[in-house]
């Protein structure tokens, strides 16, 4: 009878673990890439996206778009170095917008180097009541080792706030991340209409699963990742008259 | 400099070199204050001679007043040699008047700075009374009778009315008092006869205080000097205990906080964290003061230590009371306005950033990024260029200063082809636009040139977002420039 009981309340924590652990993974939205996650990205983790050189801007979207899909309702710092600004452009509130992000969830922090960075990122790892934390890092830093990503592991872990550490002009050195990704843009083979942003996503290291490589497009509309090309991605094609038709485009090139 | 000679100070004063000031030596020898500085050198050819230096003298007076503030903070300055203390309610803390003014003497002296003091019912009194009558402690209404065997020097007033009352036999502040007062109005002005009420106690001209006085204060003092980063944190902790109560009672909190440091050898440092929302709990203002001491550029230096530690609220606000919450929403509002505290506190409020839209259709303006401590929420929506179901019509990053970029190829339409962006030529695959956007002819004074904006895919896929600025009506070789990188 008692031993019954024990299994009985035993099974029913297993449970509530489980189901913790289930809604603390989040789907990206894209089927594959969320099935190579074992259901999505970790929150109370950290996550590590590289840039391919030259598309930052890429690896800058993709970071934004998983970090809000992590962070849910909740707000998101992103901690970024003063001269990031001028290197790669200043984060702008239009952009998020029109990625169907909200720029009012959205806190920006500008920060002098990698130290200050990650000594900003400990601290708001410790605030429950943000989702995300992007740290974006140009360069290689002394600072960003093997000891700081365990730092900001451990601190993602402790509250549930994800850490996203956003790498521009670096390549990847030894971590505690529970998943590195390589960004570049999508460049589909064949001409097509201009789409919505789509990425070429390298998950170099999963911690609990296989690495994997996924073309993912940003559905802003739904918020979600999905397969580039999905059906209803490039079903509605305005041609608004400001702008010149994919024929007058074509007899443009001609012309060149 | 020879330690033997005599040490005198020249200011040009009328387009003559005068002694400004003299050493005790100097004075022994006979030079005087306001001689020319050429009838010095003839009396006393050894003479070490060094040039006024007005702004440093004001400095160290500041100095001496930031030291001063231990007793009170009303302090203001007298140019160029007095500070006058408001000590009303404070000598009991010290010991009374005489020990007051003791420790003040003392202080100062053992800085290395010769002292009069007196304390007066009046400004001019007290001021006249340390100069003529060092360590006088006038008894309440007794000012007329403390002024009275001074001379008439000690009522700094213009050395033209001095001049007059010793021409007309006045030498004492008692023997002009005596005077009837229609008598002196009709010889020297009612100025005069202000100054000298004044002076008197017969007249109130309030002190006005060297720095805006707070709202609320609390101090500690300690008898040991305390050192340590723990114990001065403690006592600001213990000290923003006393104030939160204080503010309760009055339903309000704190926006802006300054402590004050007061060294024994006589420096004081002084530093201020701000919140965005008015603040009651200790606790929170001694993390504030926390990252603020750890991230200063030159750290807090306690030398020997300090004997005071003052916290002073400079900005108080209303604040509803603070009802420990359950609503989870108001919670979580509370804890990401600590963190942005936390972090104005650590890296400047400059730097903690929320985006607020902004009413301008100029792409670069149509945002506004304002200090998240100040942030409150903006009127105005948010509203998306793009259609639903479309891809984004502004970059995720924009560059803050356009850059330029050399369009090598123009398709018809204007459409550009192929361009040399930081020296990468990127060849066009898709073009969208123009979208054409005039620039805000009214807030300008010389015209802007049209904007047509085109969204450009490269072969490798990256977006980029360029402009031709000004349309061809407008100008025969447009320049073209990257206004930001889509993500």
């Amino acid at each position: 009878m008692m031993e019954a009981d024990t299994l009985e309340r035993l099974r029913r924590a297993l449970a509530e673990t489980k189901a913790l652990e289930e809604n603390a993974r989040v789907p990206l939205g894209h089927d594959d890439a969320d099935a190579g996650l074992k259901g999505g990205l970790f929150r109370g983790a950290l996550h590590e996206i590289f840039a391919v050189p030259g598309h930052e801007g890429a690896a800058c979207g993709f970071a934004a778009a998983a970090a809000f899909r992590l962070a849910g309702k909740k707000r998101v710092l992103w901690i970024q170095q003063e001269f990031a600004a001028a290197e790669f452009g200043r984060l702008s509130a239009t952009g998020l917008l029109e990625l169907g992000l909200d720029p009012a969830q959205l806190l920006l922090l500008r920060v002098g180097d990698g130290v200050e960075a990650l000594r900003a990122a400990s601290d708001a790892l410790g605030c429950a009541a943000l989702g995300a934390v992007v740290i974006e890092i140009t360069g290689e830093p002394k600072a960003i080792d093997l000891v700081a990503s365990r730092r900001l592991t451990l601190g993602a872990a402790e509250k549930g706030v994800a850490a996203l550490l956003l790498r521009l002009h670096a390549g990847p050195q030894a971590s505690t991340a529970e998943t590195r990704w390589r960004i570049r843009a999508f460049s589909p083979p064949e001409n097509e209409n201009w789409g919505r942003p789509a990425y070429e996503a390298e998950l170099l290291r999963n911690r609990h699963g296989n690495p994997g490589r996924w073309v993912m497009e940003w559905n802003g509309d739904d918020g979600v990742f999905q397969e580039a090309g999905a059906p209803d991605s490039r079903l509605v094609v305005s041609a608004p008259g400001d702008r010149p038709s994919a024929a007058a485009l074509e007899k443009a090139r001609c012309v060149a | 400099m020879s330690p033997d000679t005599p040490l005198v100070v020249a200011a040009k004063v009328d387009n003559a070199l005068r002694l400004s000031a003299i050493d005790r030596k100097a004075a022994r020898l006979g030079l005087e204050e306001g001689m020319p500085l050429a009838n010095a050198r003839a009396m006393l050819p050894a003479l070490t001679v060094m040039q006024a230096n007005e702004p440093a003298d004001r400095q160290l007076l500041e100095r001496i007043a930031d030291w001063c503030d231990r007793f009170t903070p009303f302090v203001a300055l007298h140019l160029p040699d007095t500070l006058l203390l408001d000590v009303t309610g404070v000598p009991h803390l010290f010991g009374g008047e005489k020990a007051l003014t003791e420790q003040a003497v003392n202080g100062l002296t053992r800085q290395g700075f010769t002292v009069r003091a007196a304390i007066a019912g009046t400004i001019p009194a007290a001021r006249a009374l340390a100069w003529y009558g060092h360590g006088t402690i006038v008894p309440l209404g007794g000012e007329a009778a403390a002024m009275a065997p001074l001379p008439v020097e000690a009522l700094d007033l213009d050395a033209a009315v001095v001049q007059a009352f010793h021409r007309a036999g006045l030498k004492t502040v008692g023997q002009v008092a005596g005077r009837g007062r229609a008598e002196l109005t009709a010889r020297f002005r009612k100025e005069m006869v202000f100054a000298l009420d004044h002076a008197l106690g017969r007249a109130e001209k309030p002190i006005s205080a060297r720095r805006p006085l707070p709202d609320y204060r609390a101090e500690c003092r300690f008898p040991e000097p305390v050192a340590t980063h723990d114990t001065i944190l403690a006592t600001l902790k213990s000290l923003a205990q006393r104030l939160a109560s204080l503010l309760e009672e009055n339903g309000q909190g704190m926006r802006r906080l300054e402590a004050a440091f007061f060294r024994a050898d006589g420096a004081v440092r002084r530093i201020a964290v701000e919140t965005g929302h008015p603040l009651r709990q200790a606790e929170v203002v001694e993390r504030l003061f926390r990252e603020k001491l750890d991230a200063l550029d030159d750290p807090l230096d306690p030398g020997f230590g300090y004997d005071l530690i003052r916290l002073s609220v400079s900005r108080a606000e209303r604040a509803a009371s603070e009802t420990a919450g359950f609503d989870a929403d108001l919670n979580a509002e509370r804890e990401i306005r600590f963190l942005v505290d936390r972090l104005a506190a650590r890296f400047g409020s400059h730097r903690v950033l929320s985006f607020q839209p902004n009413d301008t259709h100029i792409p670069e303006a149509a945002w506004i990024d304002v200090p998240a401590q100040y942030a409150r929420p903006s009127p105005l929506p948010w509203k998306p260029v793009r259609e639903a179901g479309e891809a984004p019509r502004r970059p995720l990053r924009f560059f803050a200063a356009p850059e330029r970029v050399d369009v090598l190829s123009v398709g018809a339409d204007g459409v550009p082809l192929k361009f040399r962006w930081r020296r990468v030529v990127h060849a066009a695959r898709h073009v969208e636009g123009p979208e054409r956007i005039a620039m805000e002819w009214w807030r300008h004074q010389t015209a802007q040139p049209t904007r047509d904006y085109f969204r450009v895919e490269d072969e490798n896929g990256r977006r980029f977002w360029l402009y031709r600025d000004g349309i061809r009506r407008e100008t025969a070789e447009p320049r073209w420039f990257m206004q930001g990188v889509f993500a």
